[in-house]
C-alpha cells in the first residue's frame, strides 16, 4: 500500500490526470483487494458451513443412537434403527484390498518410469497412467459391473475358493459382486495417484546418491533399492496415504460392484457396503428425520476420516518437498 | 575378470534381472488396465450409439427407442451452472492468495482449500442436500450446480494461484513502475500473463465435474421428464449411466454404454487436449 | 596440422615414458591401467578423443587442465561410470590386468568393485548411519552374518581415511550429520572399505574449505602405499603438491578433450614438452 502511493508520486509526464486520479486510485485498489478477500472468505466459509451444517443435521441420529451408531449392524428404515458398523467395516476392507493390490503395481510403475524407461517412453507412459485418473468413476463402475465382476466370479473367486478355501476370506459362494470386486476397482482408481506421487518423490532424489551407489559396485536394482527408495520413502508413504484418502471416499464405482448388502462377514466374496455406497443407495428415498440424520451422520463420519487421512498425507508429502528445497 | 564371490554375484545378477522385469510388468499392467477399460467402453459404447439417442428424449421403461438428449443437455446445464458459480469465487480467491495475502494467512487458506478439495464428492452432495434440497422441498438443477461448484472452487483457486505465482516479479514491477494502480496491474498485466495456466486449470476442473455423479445423487437426482427448469430435478449423462447400468432392461444397459462413450469423449477429450496444449506451450 | 602435432607429441611422450629407466616400477612398464585410444561421447557430442596413457600402480596421477576439457568424462570412463550418464558411450579399451574392462563379457559391477570412485560433491547416504555408510558397499556382496567382521572393516577403513577419531562416538548418527570435510572422508572410507585396487577422485576438494582440503591431500599420500590413485583437479598447486604423475588435458578445436602430454609431475611442471602445457602451467590461460 505504501509503495503504491510512492509510485503515484513519480508519475511520468502526461499521465497525470489531476488530483481526482490520485485520490481515487487508493480507493479502487482497496475495493479490488477486498473483493478478492471476500471471495476467499466465501471459499473458507464453504468448508466451515459444511462442518457445521453436517453436524447440526446429524443431530437427530446422534441424539438417538449416540455411540451405538458405530457398533450397530442394522440399517432398518422400517424400525428407524440405523447402525454404521457394516459400512465402516466394508470401507476399511475394500480400501485395504485396494491398497494391497495398488501399492506393488504403483511402486513398480514409478520405478520403471523414473529409473528404467528409455527417455522417449517416459512422457507418454506417465501420461497414459495419469489418464486413468481422469476416467469418471461411474464409467469404471459400469465396466466393473459388466466386465470385471463376471471375471471375478469365475475364474477368480472359483480359483481362490478351491485353492485357499481354508481361509475365512475365501469361503462362501462366488457372487462376483462384493468386497473383492470393490477392492479391485479401488485398486484401479488409486494406482494413478500413488504412481504419480512416488514418481515425483523418486525424481527428487539427487543423482549423486545413485552414482555413489553405482561406484560401490551395485547392480541397477541395488542402486534403486538401497540408494533411491530409502531417500524418498517419506514421500512414497505420503502418496500411499493420499491414495487411501481417495479410496475411502470413492463412491460410484464401489457402489456399482459391491452388491449393497449390509453384511458383516469375513468372506471377501460376499456382497457388502461401504459408507459411501450406503449413502449413495439412499438417494431418492423419502425418509424420516432420523433416517436423514443417520445418512448425514454417515457423511460426517466419512468426512472426518478422509480429513484425517488427507492431513497426514499432506504433512508427509510437504515434508518431503521442503526437505528437497532445503537441500538445494 | 575374476569374480570376488561367484555364487553371491550370480545371485545378485538374478535378483537384479527379476526385479527390473517385475517393475516393467507393473507399468505394463497399469497401462493395460487403462487400455482395457477405455477400449472396451468405447468399442461397446459406439456400437450402440445412433442418432436417435442423441436427439430424442427417454421413453418410458419398457418401450424401445428413446434417447438421452435431455441428459446431454443436463450435463451441459449443470456444468455451466457450476462454472458460473465457481469461477468468480475460485479465481478471485486464487488472486488473493497469490497477490495480496501475507504468507501465514496464505498458508492457512491454502491448507483449507486443499482440505475442501479432498472432501469426498458424495459428502458435498449431502451437504447441499441439507442446505438447499431439504429447505426447498425439491431436488433441483440449481442445487446440482451448487454442489458441482463447491467441488470446482478449491481446484480453480489453487491452479489459479499457482499460475499467478509463475508470473515473474519483474512483470509486476514493470507494470507498477508505469504508474498504473495495483489492481489494474493485477487485472491487466499479471492475470493475462498467467492466462494459459488459469485456463488449463479451469478446463481440467470442468472436465472433472462433467463426469461427477455422486454429488448429483442428492441434488439434481435425475429426471424422466426432461429439462424442466432450474428449480426442478434434472438428469445428466453420468446419472443416466449409473441408473441404466443397474437397470434390468437390456435396452437401457446398452444406452448406458452409449452414454459412457459420450462421457468419455467429453471428459477425456478435454483432459487430453488441455494437457497436450499446455505441454507444448511450456517453452 | 594441429592434430598431427598432437599425435607426434603424444608419441614422443609415450616413447619417453618407456625409455626412462628412472621411473620406479620400471620392471613393469605396463601400468595397472592401460588406456588405449579411448574416446567418449554424450549422445552425439564427442567429449574426449583418442586418449592413451598408462596409470602406474601405487602412484598418484593427477589429471589437470582448464574446465570443460573432458577431465571428468575421462576419469568416469576408467570405472565405467560414464555409461551411467545419459547417452554415455565409449570406444577404445582400458586394460586392467591385461583384460579390457570394456570387453563384451566384462561386468561393470565387478569392475567398479576393483576401481572405486569419490565424487566432487560429498554424497553420504543420509538415511544410513556413519557405520552403515562405510559398510554400504560391503553389505552388497558379502552376506555378513557376524557383525564384528563388519565392525573390523569399518574401523579399519575409517582409520585409513583419517576419520576414525572424529566419528568413533558417532557411528550411529546419520551420515549427513557430519561436516563437509568429514563427509568427504566418509565417502573415501566407504570407497576403500570394499578394498579396490584403484581409487578415482573427481575434484574431491573443490567443495571443501582449505583446511579439509589439506587433510584430504595428506590422506591421499598415506593411501598411495596401498592403492593406486587418479585424481582430477583444476587446482594446479594441488596437483604439484600431491601427485607423482600428471596428465594435461585440453579441448581441441571441435571441443573434444585430448591428452596433450603426461609424465612425471616434476617434469611436467618444470620442463613441459608442449607449449600449451607450459602456457597453462604458467597461467597464461585456464
Amino acid at each position: 500500500m505504501v509503495m503504491k502511493r510512492d509510485v503515484q508520486k513519480t508519475l511520468t509526464p502526461g499521465s497525470m490526470k489531476g488530483p481526482r486520479f490520485m485520490r481515487s486510485s487508493g480507493y479502487t485498489d482497496n475495493i479490488f483487494s477486498n473483493l478478492t478477500l471476500f471471495f476467499t472468505i466465501i471459499m473458507v466459509g464453504i468448508l466451515a458451513a459444511l462442518v457445521i451444517i453436517l453436524t447440526r443435521d446429524a443431530m437427530p441420529a446422534i441424539n438417538k443412537f449416540g455411540f451405538s451408531f458405530i457398533t450397530n449392524t442394522m440399517w432398518n428404515p422400517v424400525t428407524d434403527v440405523f447402525g454404521a458398523l457394516p459400512a465402516i467395516y466394508g470401507t476399511l476392507v475394500t480400501s485395504l484390498i485396494g491398497l494391497l493390490i495398488a501399492i506393488p503395481i504403483s511402486f513398480g510403475s514409478a520405478i520403471f518410469l523414473v529409473e528404467l524407461a528409455p527417455n522417449w517412453l517416459r512422457g507418454p507412459a506417465s501420461f497414459i497412467i495419469e489418464m486413468l485418473a481422469a476416467i469418471p468413476s461411474v464409467i469404471i463402475g459400469l465396466w466393473g459391473l459388466y466386465v470385471l465382476v463376471p471375471v471375478v466370479r469365475h475364474p477368480i473367486e472359483k480359483w481362490l475358493g478351491s485353492h485357499l478355501g481354508g481361509l475365512p476370506f475365501f469361503q462362501g459362494p462366488p457372487f462376483g459382486v462384493g468386497f473383492l470386486a470393490a477392492g479391485l476397482v479401488l485398486a484401479i482408481m488409486t494406482i494413478p495417484i500413488i504412481t504419480a506421487v512416488s514418481r515425483d518423490s523418486m525424481k527428487a532424489v539427487p543423482n549423486e546418491q545413485r552414482e555413489a551407489m553405482y561406484a560401490l559396485g551395485a547392480t541397477r536394482w541395488e542402486v534403486i533399492n538401497k540408494a533411491v527408495l530409502p531417500y524418498c520413502r517419506t514421500g512414497m508413504v505420503g502418496g500411499v496415504i493420499l491414495g487411501l484418502g481417495r479410496a475411502l471416499g470413492e463412491t460410484m464405482a464401489v457402489t456399482m460392484v459391491i452388491g449393497n448388502s449390509n453384511k458383516l462377514t469375513a468372506s471377501l466374496f460376499s456382497p457388502g457396503a461401504t459408507i459411501a455406497s450406503t449413502i449413495a443407495s439412499q438417494s431418492g428415498e423419502a425418509s424420516t428425520g432420523v433416517q436423514t440424520g443417520s445418512l448425514i451422520e454417515l457423511a460426517l463420519i466419512l468426512f472426518g476420516v478422509t480429513l484425517l487421512v488427507n492431513v497426514i498425507a499432506r504433512t508427509l508429502v510437504w515434508r518431503m518437498t521442503s526437505l528437497k528445497a532445503a537441500k538445494k | 575378470m575374476n569374480n570376488l564371490n561367484e555364487r553371491g554375484h550370480a545371485r545378485r545378477k538374478w535378483i537384479n534381472r527379476i526385479m527390473l522385469v517385475l517393475s516393467g510388468t507393473a507399468a505394463a499392467i497399469a497401462i493395460l488396465i487403462l487400455a482395457l477399460i477405455l477400449g472396451y467402453a468405447m468399442i461397446r459404447g459406439i456400437s450402440y450409439l445412433n442418432l436417435t439417442l442423441l436427439t430424442q428424449a427417454a421413453k418410458p421403461v419398457g418401450e424401445t427407442g428413446g434417447g438421452m438428449r435431455n441428459e446431454i443437455f443436463g450435463t451441459l446445464i449443470l456444468v455451466a451452472l457450476g462454472s458460473i458459480i465457481a469461477l468468480p469465487i475460485g479465481l478471485l480467491a486464487g488472486v488473493y492468495l497469490a497477490e495480496y495475502a501475507n504468507p501465514k494467512v496464505a498458508a492457512t487458506i491454502r491448507f483449507t482449500a486443499d482440505i475442501l478439495a479432498g472432501v469426498p464428492s458424495i459428502v458435498v452432495g449431502v451437504f447441499v442436500y441439507a442446505i438447499m434440497v431439504i429447505p426447498m422441498h425439491s431436488y433441483s438443477a440449481i442445487s446440482g450446480g451448487v454442489a458441482l461448484a463447491i467441488i470446482m472452487v478449491p481446484v480453480v483457486a489453487r491452479t489459479a494461484e499457482e499460475s499467478l505465482r509463475l508470473v515473474p516479479a519483474s512483470m509486476r514491477e514493470a507494470a507498477l513502475a508505469l504508474g498504473i494502480t495495483r489492481w489494474r496491474a493485477v487485472v491487466g498485466v499479471v492475470i493475462p500473463g498467467a492466462m494459459t495456466g488459469i485456463i488449463t486449470g479451469i478446463m481440467l476442473a470442468v472436465a472433472r465435474i462433467a463426469g461427477e455423479t455422486a454429488p448429483l445423487l442428492f441434488t439434481a437426482l435425475g429426471s424422466s421428464f426432461g429439462v424442466q427448469g432450474l428449480l426442478k430435478p434434472i438428469g445428466s449423462l453420468s446419472l443416466l449411466i449409473y441408473h441404466y447400468a443397474l437397470s434390468p432392461y437390456k435396452s437401457q444397459q446398452q444406452q448406458a454404454w452409449a452414454g459412457a462413450f459420450l462421457l468419455i469423449v467429453l471428459v477425456l477429450g478435454i483432459s487430453i487436449i488441455v494437457r497436450w496444449v499446455s505441454n507444448r506451450k511450456q517453452f | 596440422m594441429e592434430e598431427k602435432i598432437n599425435i607426434m607429441v603424444q608419441n614422443m611422450v609415450n616413447e619417453d615414458h618407456q625409455d626412462k629407466p628412472g621411473l620406479s616400477n620400471s620392471e613393469d612398464t605396463k601400468g595397472i591401467l592401460e588406456v588405449q585410444n579411448l574416446s567418449a561421447w554424450y549422445g552425439k557430442t564427442l567429449a574426449i578423443k583418442n586418449i592413451s596413457m598408462s596409470i602406474r600402480s601405487n602412484a598418484i596421477m593427477s589429471i589437470i587442465g582448464p574446465s570443460g576439457c573432458g577431465k571428468s568424462t575421462f576419469i568416469r570412463c576408467l570405472n565405467r561410470m560414464h555409461e551411467v550418464s545419459h547417452g554415455g558411450r565409449t570406444e577404445g579399451c582400458i586394460m586392467l590386468d591385461g583384460k579390457d574392462i570394456y570387453a563384451r563379457d566384462a561386468d561393470p559391477v565387478v569392475i567398479r568393485r576393483r576401481i572405486g570412485m569419490v565424487f566432487q560433491k560429498p554424497a553420504p547416504f543420509p538415511t544410513m548411519s556413519v557405520f552403515d555408510n562405510v559398510a554400504a558397499g560391503l553389505k552388497l556382496t558379502q552376506f555378513w552374518s557376524r557383525r564384528w567382521e563388519l565392525e573390523e572393516v569399518v574401523e579399519r577403513s575409517l582409520r585409513q581415511a583419517a576419520l576414525w577419531d572424529e566419528v568413533k562416538d558417532k557411528l550411529n548418527q546419520s551420515g549427513a550429520s557430519l561436516s563437509g570435510g568429514q563427509q568427504q572422508r566418509l565417502c573415501i572410507a566407504r570407497a576403500i572399505a570394499v578394498q579396490p585396487e584403484i581409487i578415482l577422485l573427481d575434484e574431491p576438494c573443490s567443495a571443501l574449505d582449505p583446511a579439509s582440503t589439506l587433510k584430504i591431500e595428506d590422506l591421499m599420500r598415506s593411501l598411495v602405499t596401498q592403492y593406486s590413485i587418479v585424481i582430477v583437479t583444476h587446482n594446479m598447486q594441488q596437483a604439484a603438491r600431491v601427485s607423482d604423475m600428471a596428465g594435461f588435458f585440453l579441448a581441441d578445436q571441435d571441443r573434444a578433450g585430448i591428452l596433450i602430454e603426461y609424465g612425471k609431475t616434476s617434469q611436467l611442471f618444470t620442463n613441459p614438452k608442449d607449449k600449451r602445457t607450459e602456457d597453462y602451467i604458467t597461467g597464461r590461460f585456464g
